[in-house]
């Protein structure tokens, strides 16, 4: 174990996938010379070079294609998107090609990719630049989503993504990258896609969130458990395929449920939690699932406006006590 | 560019009687594998969409005809011609046509995704320009693991004012990569005609833009569609140079067996004017004089050929549909 940042344990999963594996490479904008937009990649030209550190021109749509073609023929490619914004533009790549293509070809062709990089919203990048992707991936079969938290679960998502025969969408955050947390040194540690974990164990109420909302439910969390209200927090890690063995279990035994997106909330992963506890748990519950998301709404500039946009810790924690009935009468 | 491209012709111009043979068998076996493919569509047998390339037989053939089995071929949904020639199995092919478990995808794919691993064809693409930028992928594996391979990538005129037709040429020809780039162009995409559809209608001129070579050449002329793409294919294997080859063609159906009875977009006269230059009957003329074929070899090409269809029809016909479990295989590739 050590500690190290978010952003370092993505760059060691590289490192380790790429030494394990001559097959993985590297491809994408400023991913070399410049060491990646956000230095994920920092150092990797160094060690790898640049047949498998692969720098491109803007063309996100081609480069993206690149690394499905060759992922059809048996490399492992790791794309990077400077931003995950800028996947729009690869958009039909991912979800009629990489998606589809062993479906279409009956088992014969797997596409075994990485689409990495930041997204979510980060501080003050505007509407184009901050944003939650992960809604256009998830309601596409074929695609995995990973949406990693810690610097542990960077690392070992990454490499699992890596080694997965599937494509991988891998949506880091801005916001994260300077997290610093212990993360295993190991080569063989992963961490399985599909596995929530319980980040804090509780018992009224339940609270599944993931990267910046899960670090704004622990505050909330610990600012309630003074007012003896204990909240359990359950963090996806994998949206595709989603641990619901996990969430609905916290459910039936806290009985209450929020559900933290920071994304609009219209149709978003929120919806699609409280649908699945609702159909599996409605016995179980003692209040209405709630939901704390984004507003309907692009991602406004001002400092005041975007902090109305995005979820906080006290909307969290409003939510948390109204399912807990406990507004005003603690 | 294009007078110095045809100055060495790699596998030459000598027609024996095995390439004849070989040239005209694998485009009548495109043509009535079609044709019985249209037959089977009126009978709703086939459903959906079905393209064919009736018409376009010699660009198929003639590419084909060049490569190694361990070359690569990806098309576009117009493909049926580009998988067969590859070295599928007729009776698989219609048996995906008909949405059959016998089929090359086990009826998942249909006409327009079919995929062949154990021939190297990597399908069978319906969004138009989209299999270009897989194909300068593919192109990247083999040089990332230092193989002599090549991969042939077949599309309309209609991907050229896609901007992924402009990506993926910069990037092959930015990286060196062994991708020959084949513009099928039937002056059509769908009902739209080159002249209201691009600035620039020579398309092999692009080539020049992204500084490869490039050149037209007569797409209803077999031997000349070999002879191009033999060069290209050189250049590929020898210094992974990726080529520009505009292949000047014509489709004698409709864009699919949807297109309307009266469709305005050509005229009859100019169809029929161009089916007198079918890239069959002029190849078979010219086989005939050359005397490396005679009529009784023509004949009996016909004849095995239009045995191998009906045996396919018969195939897709006798195949089971898929079973409900398969709705949910395949989406994911479990490892094991």
């Amino acid at each position: 174990m050590a500690v190290m940042t978010y952003r370092e344990a993505l760059n060691l999963a590289l490192r380790e996938e790429m030494r394990r594996d001559p097959d993985v490479f590297v491809i994408g904008e400023e991913v070399g010379l410049y060491e990646g937009a956000y230095k994920v990649t920092q150092g990797l030209l160094k060690e790898f070079g640049p047949k498998r550190i692969v720098d491109t021109p803007i063309a996100e749509s081609g480069f993206t294609g690149v690394g499905i073609g060759a992922a059809m023929v048996g490399l492992r490619p790791v794309v990077e998107m400077m931003t995950f914004n800028f996947a729009l533009l690869a958009l039909d790549q991912i979800v009629n090609s990489a998606a589809k293509l062993n479906y279409m070809s009956g088992g014969q062709y797997n596409v075994p990719i990485v689409i990495r990089g930041p997204g979510g919203p980060a501080h003050q990048l505007a509407a184009q630049h901050s944003q939650s992707m992960e809604v256009y991936f998830y309601h596409v079969p074929g695609l995995k989503v990973v949406r990693p938290s810690t610097p542990m679960d960077a690392k070992g998502l990454l490499k699992s993504a890596i080694r997965d025969d599937n494509p991988v969408i891998f949506i880091e955050s801005e916001t994260l990258y300077n997290v610093k947390g212990e993360v295993s040194e190991d080569p063989d540690f992963v961490i399985p896609l599909g596995e929530a974990a319980v980040r804090r164990e509780g018992t009224d109420v339940t609270v599944i969130a993931y990267m910046g909302m899960m670090y704004r439910a622990m505050e909330a969390a610990e600012e309630l458990a003074k007012d003896g209200i204990s909240v359990e927090i359950v963090d996806p890690r994998t949206l595709q395929p989603l641990d619901t063995e996990t969430i609905i279990g916290s459910v039936r035994k806290t009985h209450r449920a929020v559900v933290v997106e920071a994304g609009a909330g219209f149709a978003g992963m929120g919806s699609e939690i409280a649908a699945e506890i609702t159909e599996e748990a409605f016995d179980d519950l003692d209040a209405p699932v709630a939901r704390v998301t984004g507003a309907q709404a692009p991602m406004p500039y001002a400092r005041n406006l975007e902090r109305l946009k995005t979820p906080t810790k006290e909307k969290i924690a409003d939510a948390i006590r109204q399912v807990c009935y406990a507004n005003g009468s603690r | 560019m294009a007078k110095t491209l045809t100055q060495k012709a790699a596998p030459g111009p000598a027609l024996d009687a095995g390439l004849a043979h070989k040239l005209l068998r694998d485009m009548i076996l495109i043509r009535r594998f079609e044709e019985k493919a249209a037959e089977a569509y009126a009978l709703g047998k086939i459903g959906g969409f079905l393209h064919l390339s009736i018409g376009e037989e010699a660009v198929a053939a003639g590419a084909t005809s060049v490569l190694r089995h361990e070359d690569y071929a990806i098309s576009t949904y117009r493909e049926h011609g580009h998988c067969l020639v590859k070295g599928s199995d007729p009776r698989r092919v219609m048996a995906e046509l008909f949405g059959r478990i016998d089929g090359l995808s086990k009826g998942k794919g249909g006409s327009m995704h079919l995929f062949d691993k154990e021939h190297n064809f990597l399908g069978g693409h319906a969004i138009v320009g989209a299999h270009l930028p897989l194909a300068a992928g593919v192109g990247f594996a083999i040089k990332y693991r230092g193989g002599d391979q090549v991969i042939v990538c077949y599309f309309g005129d209609g991907a050229v004012p896609e901007g992924e037709f402009h990506e993926a040429l910069n990037l092959s020809a930015l990286w060196k990569l062994p991708v020959i780039w084949i513009c099928e162009n039937n002056r059509y995409a769908m009902g739209t005609s080159l002249e209201r559809a691009l600035a620039q209608t020579e398309i092999w001129k692009f080539g020049e833009t992204y500084a490869i070579p490039a050149e037209p050449v007569d797409g209803m002329d077999v031997l000349a569609v070999r002879d191009a793409v033999g060069r290209a294919v050189e250049r590929a294997r020898r210094d992974k140079t990726p080529s520009l080859l505009e292949a000047r063609t014509y489709r004698f159906r409709g864009h699919s067996m949807r297109d309307p009875a009266g469709a305005v977009y050509r005229t009859k006269d100019e169809v029929e004017r161009e089916k007198l230059r079918d890239p069959i009957a002029l190849f078979r003329d010219r086989a005939l004089k050359a005397g490396v074929l005679t009529e009784d070899d023509a004949k009996k090409i016909e004849k095995d050929v239009s045995d191998l269809v009906d045996e396919a029809v018969a195939f897709a016909d006798a195949s089971a549909e898929p079973p409900a479990s398969e709705l949910f295989t395949d989406i994911f590739k479990e490892r094991g």
